[in-house]
């Protein structure tokens, strides 16, 4: 017995399986075998029973109320923002600003910090790894303040290329914003060293943790970068709630984004003075279900033995590599230093979409297409892949249906 | 070019909906499909061009359309195979019609009769819904 299959025992997935009740059904006559899991990930119980708690006992608006649901309500949700501010080590909760999830986590970064700071002339660089939502706010604040968006080169292996990188940064470089780990290829970028690379020319590092949140305790004071974000749906938790988390003098810095109630301290036509962190990038009545249906998945998540979960998770990429390196025309696309379990893969003679398509009538969910990541595709000239994403839930047995189905995709192709 | 197009031609929606009905395992269901994407004509790599490409976020479709003695002489290709046997499944309901006929003809009830309705939602990315709008837009305005 290898020491992979060892520590798979101990990480009991079916046990984990049993908290997800949408994973008990059949899709095309075939029980479901979800492999999507980048894209979005199931709720467990716990989740789904907080959100519904919620508004069965204690619904009312937050920080407004002079009564007792408004009180309840508020203390629920101040508790998952400590809980998140736990869960990334953050010095404080007045750092964690609720978002909708990376994306606006991005926009808001680009739209504040950005608009403040950068001049003409100014650099912001990015991978070519990455997510059209951590690429497009930043090309559209560069274009109005006459800085630029330069890509920095991603070897073949789907590992971005370092010596480029340092050929590139300058002390005109303010901003290097970049994912944690590539949702599309499963690349776990040395964030850790591109952080300190970039802050000896003084630029300021934004890391989008979409995809690193569900597989490893994330440590921001650790890491040194400026602003972290990730979106709850993808730990586990509702859609529509995230965490944007910042060093406290640049978001103390940096003006509002939104406006609207509770991000004011006075209002007055004369003039209005804002409120303090977190509240002053927090317009409007927030997605309250959703903060403690993520204080919950937070909560269902840190119950985990995380190690062992995340051993389990490499156990079933190792497991998928062994497996496919027997099936002719199967290619797995890019190579990396190290991943997360994200299997993006190519069949010859089939389109990704024809898998995905050919999968589905069997029950397995996979995604395919360009991921959100179109430079990336075009740098390793495909129209995109199919792409298996593995979490916690998932088993050797869905590692196995997967690869039958493959075969059976390529039989009708034969 | 469309007198090798089988689809409209030799090739009628009632044909399609026959013998799909004669298939009951999906792998066979899908086979056929496949097969029918093989019998449409190629399309001209000169015709791959933006205006003739409806863009899907998961594979693309070309289509290029002229109107002779008022029927609608479709051709159509996509990058992905199911979607062009698909694309050839539409095409045997809407090649070499009038434009009357396209408009009158329900692709909802066709494509629920041969269980393929899940491929023409709209949130599927495959392109083959704009398409179908595309053929019914060109046949309102011709
Ligand atoms: C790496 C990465 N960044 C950003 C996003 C965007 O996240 P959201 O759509 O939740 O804002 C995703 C999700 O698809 C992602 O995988």
């Amino acid at each position: 017995m290898t020491a992979a299959t060892a520590l798979t025992q101990a990480f009991d997935a079916a046990a984990v399986r049993a908290d997800f009740p949408i994973l008990q059904q059949e899709v095309n006559g075939h029980p479901l075998i979800y492999l999507d899991n980048a894209a979005t990930t199931q709720k467990p119980n716990a989740v789904i029973d907080a959100i519904t708690d919620y508004y069965r006992n204690d619904n009312a608006n937050v920080h407004r109320g002079a009564h007792a649901l408004s009180d309840r309500a508020t203390q629920k949700f101040e508790a998952a923002r400590e809980a998140v501010a736990a869960f990334l080590n953050s010095p404080s909760s007045r750092q964690v600003i609720w978002v909708r999830g990376v994306t606006e986590a991005v926009n808001l970064v680009a739209n504040t910090w950005g608009r403040s700071e950068l001049r003409e002339g100014d650099r912001v660089l990015l991978p070519y790894l990455e997510h059209h939502s951590d690429i497009v706010p930043w090309q559209m604040v560069c274009a109005e303040t006459g800085s630029s968006v330069e890509p920095i080169p991603v070897l073949e292996s789907g590992d971005i290329d370092l010596d480029a990188l340092d050929s590139m940064l300058d002390e005109r470089v303010k901003m290097v914003a970049l994912n944690h780990v590539s949702n599309a290829l499963g690349t776990v970028n040395p964030v850790q060293q591109i952080i300190g690379k970039a802050k000896a020319v003084g630029a300021k590092v934004f890391i989008d943790g979409a995809q690193a949140v569900a597989h490893w305790p994330l440590d921001v004071q650790a890491l040194g970068c400026d602003f972290y974000a990730f979106s709850g749906h993808k730990l586990f938790g509702p859609t529509g709630i995230g965490a944007l988390w910042g060093r406290e003098e640049l978001l103390d810095a940096m003006p509002p984004f939104l406006g609207g109630g509770e991000m004011i301290e006075t209002v007055s036509f004369s003039g209005t003075t804002f409120n303090t962190l977190p509240f002053k990038f927090e317009a409007g009545t927030p997605n309250i279900a959703g903060v403690i249906g993520l204080g919950a998945a937070i909560d269902y998540v840190q119950s985990l033995d995380r190690a062992a979960a995340a051993a389990h998770e490499q156990d079933l990429l190792e497991y998928t590599l062994a497996l496919a390196a027997d099936i002719d025309g199967l290619s797995r696309v890019g190579h990396p230093r190290e991943a997360v379990g994200i299997y993006s893969f190519l069949l010859a003679g089939c389109h990704p979409s024809d898998v995905g398509m050919l999968l589905d009538q069997q029950g397995i969910a996979v995604r395919t297409g360009h991921h959100c990541a179109q430079p990336l595709m075009a740098h390793y000239g495909v129209p995109g892949t199919a792409r298996a994403s593995y979490t916690i839930y998932n088993t050797r047995e869905d590692v196995d249906a997967l690869m039958a189905g493959i075969r059976k995709a390529k039989a009708l192709f034969g | 070019m469309t007198d090798t197009n089988p689809f409209g031609h030799s090739v009628s929606s009632e044909d399609i909906v026959e013998t799909l009905g004669f298939f009951d395992a999906w792998e066979d269901r899908y086979k056929y499909i496949i097969d029918l994407g093989k019998e449409l004509p190629a399309m001209d790599d000169a015709l791959h061009t933006e205006e003739r490409l409806v863009r899907g976020c998961q594979s693309q479709v070309w289509i290029d359309t002229a109107l002779e003695n008022d029927r609608l002489q479709i051709s159509v290709d996509s990058d992905a195979f199911i979607v062009k046997g698909l694309l050839a499944v539409v095409l045997a309901a809407y090649n070499n019609k009038t434009p009357a006929q396209v408009l009158a003809f329900n692709v909802d009830e066709y494509f629920e009769q041969l269980q393929l309705l899940n491929h023409l939602s709209p949130t599927r990315g495959n392109g083959l819904r704009a398409m179908v709008a595309r053929i019914r837009q060109i046949a309102e305005a011709s």
